[in-house]
């Protein structure tokens, strides 16, 4: 609980550490395409917001590390991921495709999320159970909590993995859901992506603790601090969490120490809050080129497969982008459907 | 048939849905071994235990949030509000979120949520235990509304609210619980949408919802002494709201007010005059007027308490002024 920034790894040092864990090289493959791919997909979101084609944009470009590291040791639609708007990379690991981010990008009749009702960002798909969340921070909280809550009733064996940045931690939705969660002894694993800024407000002015994680002490369950732009050391984390949770012990919250390299949306000028240099080291010990290191370094990565990668995310993400583009947008007719139930 | 409180009305709505649907579980601040702060759920813990009846800590954002994320995993959440003023410490979870994840989600998740709350004053309880807030609710697509004056109506429309699969904010009055009605026995569900008739009349309809059709009712027995025959609307939903009935009954009438425990500004009333106006227009031989509590915020001094709530004297008067 003492650990601090400093103490955080940034070397990479090449003694295997994913075995241990339990994971594969293909698991780590699978780990570091879909980091390439949302990273490129968020980049491509903001070339088409530049260009006027979208018309707004929100992301999580340095987040992709603390969000695969954690959604993987879920179970694909069997277990719950409730996002916050930064975590494409969730989206995607919990089973969304490219094309379903680009649809809900462009509003279009065919996204599967909404059918153009709800905001970019705030990713929902039903059949992989990722739940759409609402833009006051923080709201999805007590759902996630409602969630586990369920399964318990239920006597299903569900975990509710719950997303949010270090700012949605001042929220009353945040300290009621997790007191809840405590009492409840709910399986839920709450993850908070410390990016450091809330729009502009730095963490020093969000808290006065050191830690999030520390926060966990008020609740009566364990938090954890993890370096969030080490793939590895968030998956340690979110494994051991949800199957705390899975077995009746109650929840975790996790910390993923990180920097959000874009700004906070593309309604926003990060210029009046932070230095360029600043966003430029953060660029340097990023999770994908600490993840690229680990894996060049094992020898899992050669310069062919990371060609073959980057040509298959290229692909993907021009497939989507024209695929979503040409989609006809939702027929005004409908504008009423979906506010209530339909009769049966 | 046999004569029950509104508040073992809506007990025994909540026991037979919950024999009746597993997925049913109430959730509140003292529901459990307290069994209600005003006893609605006496009895309900000891039948079906603590994993269907939750104490819940004091915190209304977490229930609410909870029941929503519970809802959308298919369970039927009846959740408790201590009074619907304390709806407001919760309301984005319900307006921000149970109301518009159906539409956000493009409809493919359903949130089948109750929110149980009282409403109303006349208890002492001052500004913050005495409002009538159930219109705020209803101005919001997404959300139904329903608000029983009788014990046989709270059985019915609970039933429907436990069953619909929207979120539903069912408005009780802390007035009511002790009164005391015929409630038929057995299964039955009253569906949303439908207003009802509580005394037919030719003369003017008096339109009312919640505690304020009973002052309808005491209203409509004094100008009967008049010879005049007041017909009283029991609107009952207010999100769907019934224009047909409503509509239907000026016609007949030619004259209406409204009466409603709350601040008129921008209150129910003034929907339904709204609707009035145009749907109805050219067979009212009157302005409408409306009648409600007094526009401050509700005092603790019993003589003042008593003077910023509508009277029967009110609806009375007002009435008056309608058919002069």
């Amino acid at each position: 609980m003492a650990t601090t920034d400093q103490d955080l790894t940034t070397a990479t040092s090449m003694e295997d550490r994913h075995t241990p864990l339990g994971l594969s090289e293909e698991d780590l493959k699978r780990m570091y395409y879909t980091m390439v791919l949302a990273r490129s997909l968020d980049e491509r979101m903001w070339i088409l917001n530049r260009q006027g084609k979208v018309a707004f944009v929100i992301s999580g470009q340095g987040q992709e590390g603390a969000q695969v590291g954690s959604a993987y040791a879920l179970r694909p639609d069997k277990d719950f991921f409730l996002p916050y708007y930064r975590d494409l990379t969730v989206a995607l690991t919990a089973g969304m495709t490219a094309r379903d981010l680009m649809l809900a990008l462009f509003a279009k009749a065919e996204d599967p999320a909404s059918g153009g009702r709800q905001m970019p960002g705030h990713y929902g798909h039903r059949a992989h159970n990722v739940v759409s969340g609402s833009s006051p921070i923080a709201t999805q909280i007590p759902h996630a909590v409602g969630i586990a809550m369920a399964a318990q009733i239920k006597g299903e064996d569900t975990v509710a993995a719950v997303y949010f940045g270090e700012a949605a931690t001042s929220k009353g939705d945040f300290h009621e859901g997790l007191n809840f969660a405590g009492v409840l002894k709910a399986p839920v694993v709450f993850i908070c992506e410390n990016n450091r800024y809330a729009i502009s407000v730095p963490e020093k002015k969000q808290m006065s603790v050191q830690n999030v994680a520390d926060r966990a002490l008020g609740y009566g369950f364990p938090g954890v601090i993890t370096d969030g732009n080490d793939v590895l050391d968030v998956y340690k984390a979110a494994k051991t969490a949800v199957d705390r949770a899975r077995a009746g012990e109650g929840p975790t919250l996790i910390e993923c120490k990180t920097y959000r390299i874009v700004p906070h949306s593309s309604d926003d000028d990060e210029s009046r809050y932070r230095q360029k240099v600043e966003v430029e080291e953060w660029k340097q010990k990023g999770p994908i080129e600490r993840m690229r290191q680990y894996l060049r370094g094992q020898g899992i990565l050669t310069e062919d497969l990371e060609k073959n990668i980057q040509a298959r995310v290229m692909e993907e993400v021009n497939d989507a982008t024209e695929y979503a583009d040409k989609a006809p947008y939702p027929e005004p007719d409908t504008l009423t459907k979906h506010v209530f139930a339909e009769r049966s | 048939m046999p004569t029950k409180t509104y508040r073992e009305a809506l007990n025994e709505a909540l026991r037979e849905e919950m024999h009746r649907d597993p997925d049913v579980f109430i959730i509140g601040q003292d529901v459990g071994k307290f069994e209600g702060a005003y006893r609605v759920t006496q009895g309900l813990l000891a039948e079906f235990g603590p994993r269907r009846v939750k104490d819940a800590p004091i915190s209304e954002t977490a229930i609410t949030g909870a029941g929503v994320g519970a809802a959308m995993l298919g369970l039927r959440p009846v959740v408790e509000f201590m009074t619907i003023n304390f709806t407001l410490v919760a309301i984005d979870q319900i307006v921000n979120n149970a109301a518009k994840i159906r539409y956000m989600f493009g409809g493919q998740v359903s949130v089948p949520m109750v929110i149980r709350t009282p409403g109303g004053g006349g208890q002492q309880l001052t500004a913050q235990h005495s409002q009538n807030l159930e219109h705020w609710y209803a101005h919001v697509p997404g959300l139904k509304v329903v608000a029983p004056s009788m014990p046989a109506d709270a059985k019915g429309l609970l039933k429907s609210a436990i069953r619909d699969n929207d979120p539903v904010f069912f408005l009780e009055n802390l007035a009511l619980y002790n009164t005391k009605g015929d409630v038929p026995d057995g299964d039955y569900a009253i569906p949303f949408g439908k207003a009802d008739i509580k005394r037919e009349g030719t003369d003017i309809s008096l339109i009312a919802h919640s505690r304020s059709v009973t002052l309808a009712l005491q209203a409509a027995a004094r100008l009967q002494e008049d010879g005049v025959s007041a017909e009283v609307v029991d609107i009952r939903s207010l999100r769907p709201l019934d224009t047909e009935t409503i509509v239907a009954s000026v016609q007949k009438t030619n004259r209406a007010m409204t009466i409603e425990e709350g601040w008129p500004t921008f209150g129910v009333g003034s929907e339904i005059v709204a609707l009035l106006m145009d749907q109805a227009f050219d067979y009212l031989d009157a302005p409408v007027k409306r009648v409600g509590g007094k526009e401050v915020p509700m005092p603790y001094a019993k003589p003042l308490e008593r003077a910023a709530m509508p009277s029967v004297d009110d609806i009375v008067n007002c009435a008056r002024e309608v058919l002069a």
